[in-house]
């Protein structure tokens, strides 16, 4: 196949882009202390004296007004998390690095952060003894019982507070239709309301309020710090376009955040400093996503073209220059489990193009087709950028769409709109409220702006099966780690052992609620994020933190994985041992534990001969619905600690890779250690009916009951090519939407390009493929994942 | 009725007929195409493949067979054609996938239920089902009418792909019900049909003449094979047959030949004669024979399905 992975320095509209877009490539990541140190000084001086959010609040402030800033030449977006491309800030108050985790991220071989002998002595000195008892992972790990521990460190499940904040926020209209100056008025306005006479938490929603308020201060300290910062380098300035430019950026940090945006440019300035303020505040899990950007940008850019001030070309440079910045920002270092179940390393923005207005008319604008040409353009990880695809947009628009996913670096995903809206709907939005919404992270479903929708980590379905077939004993450990439900061996039915399986899910279940109940109590305590609570509706209204339950909703979701490999497990259990007597229980559990060496006869049948997952086949279709169902009831609706309620998404990151790893082998062939299936995807191998097939099974699932499901399909580029391929692609997408089906993306590479990167991967440093609701480069995954990838079914159109 | 095998059902088949389709090939063929890709689909009955490649030799399978067909030779099991009644027991204990049997049968309802799991794609696509073969208008037509009418009657638009050999009756009774023929040209010179695929194209011509007259929508689908037809000449003869018939076509498809299917003989320890000396044309080839239907007025010609 031809090459498609142009070299790095060759991308972007410009030679500014392109410079732009190199040194954010090329520059190495490397860890940044001034956060922490500053963060430190702010502690010490007002720790004791203040509350909880205003302490934060002033964590904030304190380091938006210290921190060095500067502007890059070429620069026209402002603002860095650092000091600089590829600069990641620690958090401590919510994982307190030990002198070994910054070795070992300066050493670790894959995205390595440089860590500085003037970074070890802060952290040593400073930073470790004064966290390292007050840190929420060090509160979090000292609430957890024996058995949340226990079921935590055998890869039951895993806990995303455990050194990220609750997140997965997404940006609405909010921070273009006000500045932060009118922010501080509604919220001045909402503490003259306070009713000291009745309300019992009016002192607890003044702190919040109070604290909320200091917050637009400090993002507007930064903003005139840019300000003069602009005018300054243009006195100095002696190239006169340069200047020119300078000035502007003046003029823009003049306007934002203190002020609304006037100006398209100035809109998307502004994003950047509430982008820049949500991740510095805390460091919550999946960063922060613009979210409907091109409904957001549109009006901008139609008065601003109207009037002539702007051109698309202008429009498109400014974009990109924002794409820079997105992808400048990697996502500060994670360590241990919560590394191998995302081991993901850049920040998280999510933007939905596409999908439909609050009131239910077609969102594809011109901006939208800026944003496809941008992505296009600059073929970054990121920001994710991805579409919505309603059934009310043109198909111009979701072709542009397909005709860039074909070009085989996994942008953009396709989101349903419609799906979406349901999904909403069904979890208690109202219509206006779900149109609003769409996808951050992955593929998680949330109410833009509205809604505190947070993820709490992943359940390893397929190991919860493993566990029932050996009554309960981890198999890897030799511990009782599940309940005693009964030898396997002794079951006569296959609903005796579906009994169990289901007194198993539930048990783990609760083991996960609760622990994420304390450590939601734990967070709403100790961490509240005064400006995201700005930004979210309605915790002004409220004086209620976002952490606290402040938004208008509040959703908690747990990630099923395995969905693949646990349908054709019992598939394999049922159709061999209870329907058709090929072999006995005792046979099977026997071949898993010797990893089915020696019992060949029985890995053949369960590989080769039994009904499969992915394949259109009601005989394995109506166990993956089984399942589905078991968990997807087991957890939703228990309430959470906001006043909201637990859900499920159907998705895993990298995590299918690490729950594999703590597994002997599985009843339908997978190997011990090997990852198990991903998203809603069928197990690799496991689908040998085409395409169509594999999204017929995967829509037998019920999406509109989930807040997100995953599914990657492969595509050979041949397949692919001319004008009918692109049609087909465009239907195939509208199929499956017209089914419910949640999401879809596509790596359109072929296996043995894949093969010569992995054996030569400095020839493909540019090789981006689709990992699941993320693209990342190939040469960055670790083996496993990279063979994992390759082995994912090729689908020959 | 006599229910016919189908060897193959190819869900996303986007190169026979218009838009995502299903194809369904049936098994066995009367004619004899010294190119032919599917020697699978060439015999009528129910046959055993064997994956030369993958087999290890180990031998699983000459244990389980119960007519003592198969032994090991030179490191791979070998059958013996003649003893092998296709039974397919071998095939559950072949641990390497390199056994399977080629021919299924499927009542009519089953193989709608079958044909129909794809709906969704094919109204968002302008899809639908192809009958293929093999040959399909020599199988049962009882059966085949009955497939047709039933797919007919419940929306969907069911193509045939045709090598024109078959009683015009055939055809007759399942028009009503069909939305394409995708009719395949091979040979214009009959002496050169003789050569090359054993029978007169007689029967052909004259069928699609009356698929004409009796209203069906055609594709002409020519497989082009340098050695056989890839010449200016014969694509000139189809030219001035359809127009000297008057044959009016919805689209017209060049197939360029690919030897992929050279494997698949062994598969079936079935010789393939390579004495043909059949080639792949170019794609300047093709683009120039595109351009000459072209510029006799078939605008929707097409290179491939």
């Amino acid at each position: 196949m031809a090459q498609v992975f142009d070299p790095v320095k060759e991308r972007g509209m410009n030679d500014r882009i392109k410079r732009l877009r190199k040194e954010s490539m090329t520059t190495q990541p490397h860890i940044y202390m001034e956060r922490a140190v500053l963060e430190t000084e702010a502690y010490k001086m007002y720790e004791g004296t203040v509350s909880a959010p205003e302490l934060r609040a002033l964590v904030l402030k304190h380091f938006f007004t210290n921190k060095t800033i500067e502007i890059g030449p070429d620069e026209l977006i402002v603002g860095e998390k650092g000091d600089g491309p590829q600069s990641a800030p620690t958090f401590p108050e919510l994982c307190c690095h030990t002198l070994q985790d910054m070795h070992n991220m300066n050493d670790r071989k894959i995205v390595n952060f440089t860590v500085t002998e003037e970074d070890l002595k802060i952290q040593e000195e400073m930073i470790i003894p004064f966290w390292e008892k007050r840190s929420m992972r060090k509160k979090i790990l000292d609430s957890m019982t024996d058995e949340w521990k226990q079921a935590y460190a055998a890869g039951i499940f895993t806990e995303f507070m455990e050194q990220r904040g609750p997140g997965h926020t997404v940006g609405s209209s909010k921070a273009y239709e006000k500045g932060y100056l009118d922010y501080k008025a509604d919220i001045q306005a909402a503490l003259d309301k306070l009713d000291y006479l009745n309300d019992p938490e009016a002192i607890d929603k003044r702190n919040q309020l109070n604290a909320m308020s200091i917050c637009c201060d400090a993002i507007m300290i930064l903003g005139e710090r840019y300000a003069k910062l602009a005018r300054e380098m243009a006195e100095k300035e002696t190239n006169e376009k340069r200047k020119a430019e300078l000035l502007q950026i003046a003029a823009n940090c003049e306007v934002v955040p203190a002020h609304k945006p006037q100006t398209f440019y100035q809109a998307v300035q502004a994003y950047w400093f509430t982008h820049l303020a949500v991740t510095t505040e805390l460091n919550p899990w999946d960063a922060y996503s613009p979210g409907h950007f091109d409904q957001h940008l549109g009006p901008f850019y139609e008065r601003d073209t109207a009037a002539g001030i702007l051109t698309r070309d202008q429009a498109l440079e400014i974009m990109e220059c924002l794409w820079v910045k997105f992808n400048n920002q990697p996502a500060p270092p994670k360590v241990g489990i919560t590394l191998k179940e995302s081991s993901t390393y850049t920040d998280f923005a999510n933007i939905n193009t596409g999908g439909v207005t609050p009131e239910g008319e077609d969102g594809v604008n011109e901006v939208s087709y800026i944003i496809l040409d941008c992505m296009d353009e600059m073929r970054l990880v990121q920001p994710n950028s991805n579409v919505q695809i309603s059934r009310k947009n043109p198909q111009k628009f979701l072709k542009r769409a397909c005709e860039i996913a074909r070009q085989g670096w996994g942008q953009p995903a396709f989101y349903n709109t419609e799906a979406i809206i349901q999904e909403l709907l069904n979890a208690g939005k109202t219509i206006e409220d779900a149109r609003r919404g769409g996808c951050s992270g992955c593929v998680e479903t949330g109410a833009f702006g509205n809604e505190a929708y947070i993820l709490q980590g992943y359940f390893n379905l397929p190991k919860i099966f493993e566990l029932t077939l050996f009554n309960g004993v981890d198999q890897m450990t030799g511990e009782q780690l599940g309940l005693q439900t009964g030898n396997a061996e002794d079951f006569e039915t296959f609903e005796q052992l579906w009994d169990a399986f289901a007194k198993q899910v539930k048990h783990f279940v609760d083991i996960k609620v609760r622990g994420s109940n304390v450590i939601e109590g734990l967070f709403a305590r100790y961490m509240p994020v005064p400006f995201l609570s700005i930004l979210t509706n309605d915790c002004i209204a409220r004086g209620k933190d976002y952490n606290a339950g402040g938004a208008r909703y509040n959703v908690n979701y747990i990630q099923g994985v395995g969905i693949g490999t646990i349908t054709d497990s019992l598939a394999a259990v049922k159709y061999n041992v209870f329907d058709n007597k090929k072999f006995t229980m005792k046979e099977l559990l026997q071949a898993m534990k010797d990893n089915f060496v020696g019992h060949e006869a029985i890995l053949n049948l369960v590989k080769n001969k039994t009904p499969k997952y992915g394949n259109d086949d009601d005989y394995a279709d109506d166990l993956m619905k089984k399942v589905f169902y078991l968990y997807q009831e087991e957890v939703t609706g228990r309430p959470n600690m906001k006043g909201g309620t637990y859900r499920v998404d159907m998705l895993p990151t990298t995590c299918h890779v690490y729950f594999g790893s703590v597994m002997i082998a599985s009843p339908n062939g997978r190997l011990a250690n090997k990852p198990v299936s991903e998203g809603i995807s069928p197990e690799k191998g496991a689908d040998i009916n085409g395409p169509t097939a594999v999204i017929k099974s995967c829509a037998k699932m019920d999406h509109l009951k989930t807040g997100g499901t995953l599914l990657n399909q492969k595509f050979t580029p041949e397949v692919l090519a001319g004008e009918a391929g692109l049609d087909h692609l465009a239907d195939y997408v509208r199929s499956y939407f017209n089914m419910d089906g949640h999401h879809i993306q596509f790596n359109v590479v072929n296996k043995d390009l894949l093969i010569d990167a992995q054996n030569n991967p400095e020839e493909y440093r540019d090789l981006i493929v689709r990992v699941a609701g993320y693209s990342d480069y190939f040469r960055n995954l670790d083996r496993p994942l990279q063979d994992e990838i390759i082995e994912r079914t090729e689908q020959n159109f | 009725m006599e229910t016919p095998l189908v060897f193959n059902i190819q869900k996303y088949s986007i190169h026979d007929g218009d838009g995502i389709r299903t194809s369904i090939f049936f098994k066995g063929c009367p004619l004899k195409c010294a190119w032919c890709h599917n020697p699978e689909s060439q015999h009528y009955q129910v046959e055993l493949m064997f994956y030369d490649s993958r087999c290890t030799g180990c031998g699983s399978c000459v244990s389980h067979c119960k007519k003592g067909a198969i032994s090991i030779e030179g490191g791979k099991a070998v059958t013996n054609r003649a003893l092998c009644n296709a039974c397919g027991d071998c095939t559950d204990w072949c641990f390497q996938s390199a056994r399977e049997v080629a021919g299924k049968t499927y009542t009519v309802d089953q193989l709608v239920k079958e044909a129909e799991k794809d709906r969704m794609f094919y109204e968002n696509s302008g899809g639908g089902i192809t009958l293929s073969g093999g040959e399909v208008m020599v199988q049962d037509m009882d059966y085949i009418e009955a497939v047709c009418k039933k797919l007919y009657d419940k929306g969907y638009s069911v193509d045939i792909d045709t090598c024109g050999y078959a009683p015009y009756e055939n055809f007759k009774r399942i028009l009503p019900y069909v939305d394409t023929f995708l009719y395949d040209i091979k040979a214009m010179q009959d002496e050169v049909h003789q050569k090359f695929i054993g029978t007169s194209n007689q029967l052909i011509l004259e069928n699609l003449i009356k698929l004409n007259e009796d209203g069906a929508k055609i594709n002409i689908r020519i497989p082009v094979i340098t050695g056989v037809n890839a010449t200016e000449e014969f694509m000139i003869d189809v030219i001035s047959f359809l127009k000297e018939h008057n044959i009016s076509v919805k689209q017209v498809n060049l197939l360029p030949y690919h030897n992929t299917g050279m494997h698949k003989y062994k598969k079936l320890d079935r010789g393939y004669d390579e004495e043909a000396l059949l080639g792949v044309p170019s794609a300047e080839q093709m683009e120039q024979f595109k351009a000459l239907f072209v510029e006799h007025g078939y605008q929707n010609t097409k290179i491939g399905g």
